[in-house]
């Protein structure tokens, strides 16, 4: 029973000065099954989706003997992120903001197009609860059966297949689990690791945590996520408009409903009759337990099930196809006014400002990622002392410097100070190099940390300006083969001007 | 107060709630009983409760508790989590105790690991007095200029530093004061004659008035033993370059004669008993690399 219906019977019962609880029992939904069109493309997303999800992990990607050959992975231990081509070191974890507006953009835009395209087709909730109603139906049979067999008492024959559908639903939700953890190591041999008992405790626990919300979320919660655990109905019923295509019973042309006999009648005398033969067909196939007659609603998740449903019908009766299907708002009103249809509109104000929004973001990530320098240069000017006197009178500033290297090479790096000379810059744990700056050699895929004194020589020291005390200096890091560098800048403090 | 009779359910006209037939003053208390998914929790909470008491330590005693069967204590996780990280480093550690410095400087993971060591047992025992950038204060030597009170700055002389410290108890201790002069060996007018010579010695302003010559006589009777002949100090003795523009106590006048009159004699604690060789090692490189080894 949908939220629409529930709250429908409790103003009808309330009406009447029944007393009703703050609950309401859980109704449980038998889809029936359908084919269609609509299936077909629910079915090949469906195996879409879920063959990269299982399967991602298995995918190898040379990156060279220093770096993991997995194409995806997440490696927590060493604090990277894989991803093809790409690798993603933890501070420059901004790029999850990009993609995460992104995504959330490309939602509204979705929306704005054509409805809940993400809940009724993509949506892991319902691609998932999909798969496990698909295995219900293969061993349970189909709607009538189902609901037979939980009206009455357990007999061997339903009790075996009872056991079969949650072994396999178990099995199901398990594989995901494990597909989740081989996201985080090399896959094969976490495999191995976990097939001979080897594998972290972490990685059971985590299998044993989604094999637990997979087996509940799609064989029990199923529709339950979707109307009272997930937000996006609410915020995407207040971010439709007139124009957006949504899957809708035009009800311009199928009422009045009435029986194929009284309706032909009807007809025959005159009279208006709909289209809609108040089969109950939609309400049958659909996976939330919707009447689509009663228009949009919050627990439609539009997943184009019932238009096939409705269409098989209204092939067997003779009637044009197409009296439940994604239209808009404004054309429903607009029939029903006896005016003519408008073209849809897919360019409009809020969908080229979210495709906008999205190139933006896109690009603006793309050149970033493109151009981001495979070399990082962070400064800390020392806090205590912020300058030392030396013993000829020359002023000296200390520098935490960390070095990152952020191909799969060792590499030497030269650090260079923007005004200085090579001789008064020095570093703790690095040579000289061939133009006399400090050169620090940072291993692959790493970063070093070292210590760089700059030195400023009495005569250069000037005393008796307050504007003196601190100037603005750079560090110029420089890849010694390449010649690319990366500047950052950074203050020289020396005693203030007025004191001795 | 009136009783019901338990069959009788006394219902409530106003809510239709049944009653629990205790009434005080005529108000009667409604009947709503605790939901069951909240009192099954509860129960379920009193259930692991039980178990928890058996196993973890629970129940205080008189002079003890009792420990539970599998014999958990937090101060035992955190003893067993400080062996897991000795146990974790021992290699290094073992390595480091058994390398010489020259060895440290040559092996980039041996000096990572020494440098990352010195660094915390810096802050636990140096930053104190040194500050916790090695900058010093008044009467405690920055570490991070140029200039070395005893020994050159090498790595085996700040480690010779750390393990038996200046003017500390120990026997090998670097010893040398600064003797009280104003104990009846300089007049007050010489101390200040002196401490006026001192400061010409770096450069620093004195009164044109003054009589340098005079001072030079008095520091090449009584200062120049330990400091020099021309000033520049002997840090064998620990005596200071008094030309240079490092001061540990302070280049003012009136610090300087305070210095001369009463003498100086700073303590550096000898670590060798507190601290094990490996440490100190890690201490010896992590202090050069703050900049006073170059």
């Amino acid at each position: 029973m949908s939220v629409k219906q529930q709250q429908a019977r409790e103003i009808a019962l309330e009406a009447q000065g029944v007393e009703l609880g703050l609950y309401a029992p859980h109704q449980k939904i038998y889809p029936q099954a359908v084919s269609g069109r609509f299936r077909n493309i629910k079915w090949a997303i469906l195996i879409f989706t879920l063959g990269i999800y299982y399967f991602l992990p298995f995918v190898r990607w040379d990156r060279g003997p220093n770096a993991p050959s997995q194409a995806v992975l997440v490696d927590l231990d060493h604090h990277r992120f894989y991803f093809f081509f790409i690798e993603i070191w933890p501070q420059e974890v901004y790029y999850l903001t990009g993609l995460l507006i992104v995504a959330a953009v490309a939602l509204f835009l979705m929306n704005a197009v054509a409805g809940r395209l993400w809940c009724g087709y993509l949506c892991p909730q319902t691609v998932w609860t999909d798969l496990f109603f698909a295995v219900e139906r293969l061993i349970e049979g189909d709607r009538r059966e189902r609901m037979k067999k939980d009206g009455e008492k357990w007999n061997l024959e339903t009790f075996a297949q009872s056991m079969l559908k949650h072994w396999i639903w178990l099995m199901i939700a398990w594989w995901t689990g494990g597909a989740w953890v081989l996201y985080f190591a090399d896959a094969p041999t976490l495999v191995y690791q976990l097939a001979t008992f080897q594998g972290p405790v972490t990685a059971y626990i985590w299998i044993a945590i989604l094999t637990f919300t997979t087996y509940f979320f799609a064989g029990y919660m199923r529709e339950q996520v979707c109307t009272y655990m997930c937000p996006w109905p609410r915020i995407q019923a207040a971010l439709t408009d007139e124009w957006a295509l949504n899957v809708t019973y035009r009800y311009d042309r199928g009422e009045p409903r009435n029986s194929l006999k009284k309706a032909a009648a009807l007809r025959e005398a005159g009279q208006p009759a709909g289209d809609c033969v108040d089969c109950n067909q939609c309400f049958n196939v659909c996976p939330t337990g919707v009447d689509i007659r009663d228009g949009l609603q919050i627990d439609c998740i539009q997943c184009g099930l019932c238009i096939d449903a409705c269409d098989n019908v209204m092939v067997k009766v003779g009637r044009p196809t197409g009296l439940i299907g994604y239209d808009t708002d404004i054309n429903v009103k607009r029939r029903e006014a006896g005016q003519p249809e408008l073209k849809t509109r897919i360019l409009r104000a809020r969908t080229i400002v979210y495709a906008a929004v999205i190139a933006l973001v896109g690009s603006t990530m793309a050149v970033a990622l493109a151009t981001r320098n495979s070399s990082g240069l962070a400064v800390i000017h020392d806090r205590n002392p912020l300058f030392v006197t030396l013993q000829d009178g020359g002023i000296r500033n200390a520098y935490t410097v960390r070095l990152s290297n952020k191909i799969p090479e060792t590499r030497s790096f030269e650090i260079r100070v923007e005004g200085f000379e090579p001789s008064q810059v020095d570093s703790a744990g690095g040579k000289r190099g061939p133009n006399g700056w400090p050169v620090l050699s940072v291993d692959p895929d790493q970063t070093l940390e070292d210590r760089v004194f700059v030195t400023l020589p009495r005569n250069a020291v000037k005393h008796g300006h307050d504007d003196e005390d601190k100037r603005d200096i750079a560090f110029v890091l420089v890849d010694l083969a390449s010649g690319a560098s990366v500047r950052v800048k950074d203050h020289f403090m020396q005693p203030d001007g007025d004191k001795k | 107060m009136s009783t019901a009779s338990p069959d009788h359910k006394d219902v409530d006209a106003h809510t239709g709630t049944a009653t629990t037939g205790h009434e005080w003053d005529g108000i009667r208390e409604l009947n709503t009983p605790l939901p069951k998914w909240w009192l099954n929790i509860f129960y379920a909470c009193i259930v692991w409760a039980v178990g928890y008491w058996i196993v973890y330590p629970a129940i205080p005693l008189a002079t003890s508790f009792t420990k539970g069967v599998i014999g958990y204590s937090s101060r035992g996780e955190v003893t067993q989590e400080l062996a897991d990280l000795q146990s974790a480093r021992a290699p290094m550690v073992k390595a480091l105790a058994g390398a010489s410095f020259a060895d440290i400087e040559k092996d980039p993971k041996l000096l990572t690991f020494a440098r990352a060591q010195g660094k915390a047992a810096f802050g636990d025992n140096c930053a104190p007095c040194h500050g916790a950038g090695g900058g010093g204060s008044k009467a405690f030597p920055n570490l991070v200029d140029d200039d070395w009170l005893w020994g050159a700055g090498s790595l085996e002389d700040i480690q010779q530093t750390l393990t038996h410290g200046i003017r500390s108890a120990d026997p090998e201790a670097r010893a040398g004061n600064m003797p009280a002069f104003g104990d009846g060996v300089l007049k007050p007018v010489e101390i200040s004659l002196v401490s006026d010579y001192v400061r010409s010695l770096s450069s620093l302003p004195v009164d044109k008035a003054v009589d340098l010559k005079a001072g030079e006589k008095v520091f090449a009777e009584n200062c120049a033993a330990c400091h020099g002949d021309n000033g520049k100090g002997n840090n064998e003795l620990g005596a200071p370059n008094l030309t240079d523009q490092i001061w540990l106590y302070g280049s003012d006048k009136v610090t300087i004669a305070e210095g001369i009159t009463k003498g100086r004699g700073g303590i550096m604690p000898n670590w060798g008993g507190r601290l094990d060789a490996g440490t100190i090692k890690a201490l010896a490189v992590y202090v050069r690399t703050l900049g006073g080894g170059r």
